[in-house]
């Protein structure tokens, strides 16, 4: 099985990061920048798990019984873990926005620092 | 009693701190009795201190207290030195110091509680001061004493202080005696630095090691600081004007204390000047010509104080031409018959001001002889003294710096003698004008002329027998061989050097002949001033000519004020408008603006925005990425 090369997986997550941060910077719905958020913090899972096992794959050849690499995949769980916590939050805090003033539009947002 | 000699400085103190902390409560016969009666103690041990010092076969005692500095090498006692010298300072600090006391009790009384008691605190910080700087028994004690007779100068001519010309003439005295002491402290960083100590002991027993020119630069800077208290040209400008302050107050400047201090000084180290002949002619030349430019200008003053403290600042002149030619016996000795008459003109004048209700003008004056009778007798006395006729004190002191004079150099003794017979003149002048003739003040004037009450015309009584008998001690030995007690006294510290190719030797007889000579040319200027000042009709038009050159002080203040003042001035108002305004202030305001400015511009990216900060944030990033990447930080 060819193998993909590491640079199509770091053209991918620089894609979805690009993609992510546009969003966020552009956008005024807070899901959508709340979604784009979440596109950031995969696009840095992607990169973790590709660089994971390509470091992998080139210490297994030596030593078979070798974890080299494999910490950047406890990562990737602590950050999937980390965003559902902030999924949780932030979805039950827009609930709440829009409860209580019918948008969810971000500029309306800075009325808190009044 | 060597024990006790602390004590002679610390009553003053005591007496000052008393009636300076208590000057708000304190009654006033209690602020009479403590300001005279802690002066008359000190005077009392002075006494006793110098029967032992006096005793034949005396030593001088060191006494030490305390190290005053310590570090290293230096090693600064505070101690005090008692010998023939400083004994003699205190008899006549102290002495005519409680007199003055005593008289300023009547002559201030009109002045409220707080301010009476003020002044006798000014007045026992005065006199402390004094001792202090007399009692030394080094250099850096002698300094502090110095420095503190300096501050009370300043605070007791400016004691009326609601007057600003007063209080400008206790600044002039001040700042003129800054100048002096500058001198004076170079004179004594030199010697540390030269002889490792500023003990008398161990300065004179070094000097001879040292090279004259050293010697000469310490000596000079000493004389500087001399010129500064004592005042001499160019620095004596201030002592007239120091005539702001009551008239006791110039009777102790003028004669027990701070005057006579640069005299002290260059007597006590006299070791020093002797090693050094440039900076002793110097001291010659500056006393000679003092002597004479103060007589000139007294010649024509009509103020009563200050005719008499241009007389101080000439008869100072003539104690230092004495100490210049090394007839350090006869400067000292000076010093004391003129405390005796000085201060009793002094307290005289301030008799006379009183009757007249503070009118110091002769020319409104005449005719007061059979008014204030006594004050007239003592103070005729007093003229009698300083124009040097005998027996009075003056005549002996008067004599001996004209002979010292005149074997060092003929020239010094014309010149001498012209300012004894101008002596002579203006103080006569000063006595005709004020006492005879008829009474040219107001009416009113006249009609409240009483003399002073007893503790003013006690204290007169007192000097006027003083400076009778005062000049006693030392009858030269044209008279009677060893009869000159001061000289055998002072010898053990002050050796008069005798020149040792004296320009004219003279013997007994030609010494008898140049004395009449001049007793008879001094009464010829009292005749004359008689002539000119007893009669009923003063001229009083205003001076003419050379005249009112004489009048106006040689415009020597006026030059004074072209040449050191007004650039001064100028330069004050230039560093103040320029410097100041402009360089330091634009500065600190620059910095404040300029933080101001960078602040009202950055404040523009905190725009509430947070999609602005994360772009701010993404370029920052990016940024840093591109110059990891191409310069390799």
């Amino acid at each position: 099985m060819p193998v993909i090369p590491v640079n199509y997986y770091i053209f991918l997550s620089l894609a979805l990061f690009t993609i992510g941060i546009v969003g966020v910077l552009t956008r005024r719905n807070a899901i959508i920048i709340f979604m784009c958020v979440e596109l950031m913090l995969n696009a840095v899972n992607v990169l973790l798990v590709a660089f994971s096992k390509m470091h992998h794959v080139a210490a297994f050849a030596t030593d078979r019984a070798t974890t080299v690499g494999t910490e950047a995949q406890l990562f990737v769980f602590f950050i999937m873990v980390v965003a559902a916590a902030e999924v949780t939050v932030g979805l039950a805090i827009i609930v709440m926005l829009y409860r209580n003033i019918h948008s969810v539009d971000i500029n309306f947002l800075n009325r808190l620092k009044h | 009693m060597s024990k006790y000699v602390f004590l002679i400085p610390l009553l003053p103190l005591v007496g000052f701190l008393i009636n300076g902390l208590g000057r708000n409560f304190l009654s006033r016969m209690l602020v009479n009795i403590v300001g005279c009666g802690v002066l008359i103690a000190s005077f009392v041990v002075s006494l006793l201190v110098f029967r032992e010092v006096a005793a034949p076969g005396a030593t001088p005692m060191v006494i030490r207290y305390f190290d005053f500095i310590k570090a290293g090498g230096l090693d600064i006692q505070a101690s005090f030195l008692v010998d023939q010298l400083s004994g003699l300072f205190l008899l006549v600090i102290t002495g005519i110091g409680s007199l003055i006391h005593i008289y300023s009790t009547a002559y201030m009384h009109e002045e409220t509680t707080p301010h009476y008691a003020r002044y006798f605190a000014y007045l026992n910080l005065f006199v402390f001061s004094m001792l202090l700087l007399v009692l030394g028994s080094n250099f850096v004690v002698m300094f502090i004493g110095w420095e503190g007779v300096g501050l009370c100068s300043y605070l007791l001519i400016g004691y009326w202080f609601e007057n600003k010309a007063y209080n400008n003439a206790a600044k002039k005295a001040f700042v003129m005696n800054r100048i002096g002491d500058l001198g004076f402290l170079l004179a004594i960083f030199w010697m540390l630095s030269q002889f490792g100590s500023i003990a008398y002991a161990d300065v004179f027993s070094k000097a001879s090691t040292a090279p004259v020119a050293v010697l000469t630069g310490i000596t000079i800077l000493l004389f500087v600081g001399a010129m500064g208290k004592s005042a001499q040209i160019p620095l004596y400008t201030w002592l007239p004007d120091a005539m702001a302050g009551p008239t006791p107050v110039s009777a102790l400047i003028h004669a027990a204390t701070m005057v006579t201090a640069g005299i002290y000084m260059i007597a006590r180290s006299n070791v020093l000047f002797t090693l050094a002949p440039i900076s002793q002619n110097l001291v010659a030349i500056i006393g000679i010509s003092t002597a004479l430019l103060a007589a000139t200008i007294a010649l024509k003053q009509n103020d009563i104080k200050k005719v008499l403290a241009y007389s101080t600042v000439s008869q100072l002149g003539l104690m230092f031409l004495a100490l210049g030619v090394g007839a350090y016996t006869a400067g000292v000795f000076h010093v004391m018959t003129h405390a005796f008459f000085k201060a009793l003109l002094f307290l005289g004048a301030g008799s006379v001001i009183h009757a007249m209700h503070h009118e110091q003008d002769i020319m409104k004056m005449g005719g007061l002889r059979k008014k204030l009778p006594i004050t007239h007798i003592t103070f005729l006395i007093g003229c009698l003294a300083i124009a040097g006729i005998p027996p009075f004190a003056g005549f002996f002191s008067k004599d001996e710096i004209l002979t010292a004079a005149l074997e060092k150099n003929p020239v010094y003794y014309v010149l001498a003698l012209a300012t004894s017979l101008m002596t002579a003149f203006y103080m006569f002048r000063l006595y005709f004008l004020t006492f005879s003739g008829k009474f040219r003040g107001s009416h009113e004037q006249e009609h409240h002329l009483h003399e002073s009450p007893a503790p003013m015309t006690l204290p007169l009584i007192v000097l006027a027998i003083l400076s009778v008998v005062g000049g006693w001690i030392g009858i030269p030995a044209v008279f009677a061989e060893n009869a000159h007690l001061l000289s055998n006294f002072l010898s053990p510290v002050v050796a008069s050097v005798k020149p040792a190719h004296p320009a004219i030797h003279l013997s007994h007889t030609s010494e008898l002949a140049l004395m009449g000579g001049v007793l008879v040319l001094i009464l010829v200027m009292i005749v004359l001033a008689s002539k000119k000042f007893a009669k009923e009709n003063i001229d009083t038009a205003e001076p003419t000519g050379f005249s009112a050159v004489l009048s106006n002080k040689w415009y020597v203040d006026e030059i004074y004020e072209a040449i050191v003042v007004k650039p001064i001035n100028w330069i004050s108002s230039f560093l103040s408008r320029v410097v100041d305004n402009k360089l330091i202030d634009g500065l600190v305001n620059g910095v404040g603006k300029g933080v101001q400015f960078s602040a009202r511009q950055l404040r523009l990216l905190q725009s509430g925005q947070v999609g602005s900060y994360i772009l701010i944030m993404m370029i920052a990033i990016i940024l840093f990425f591109i110059f990891q990447l191409f310069w390799k930080l």
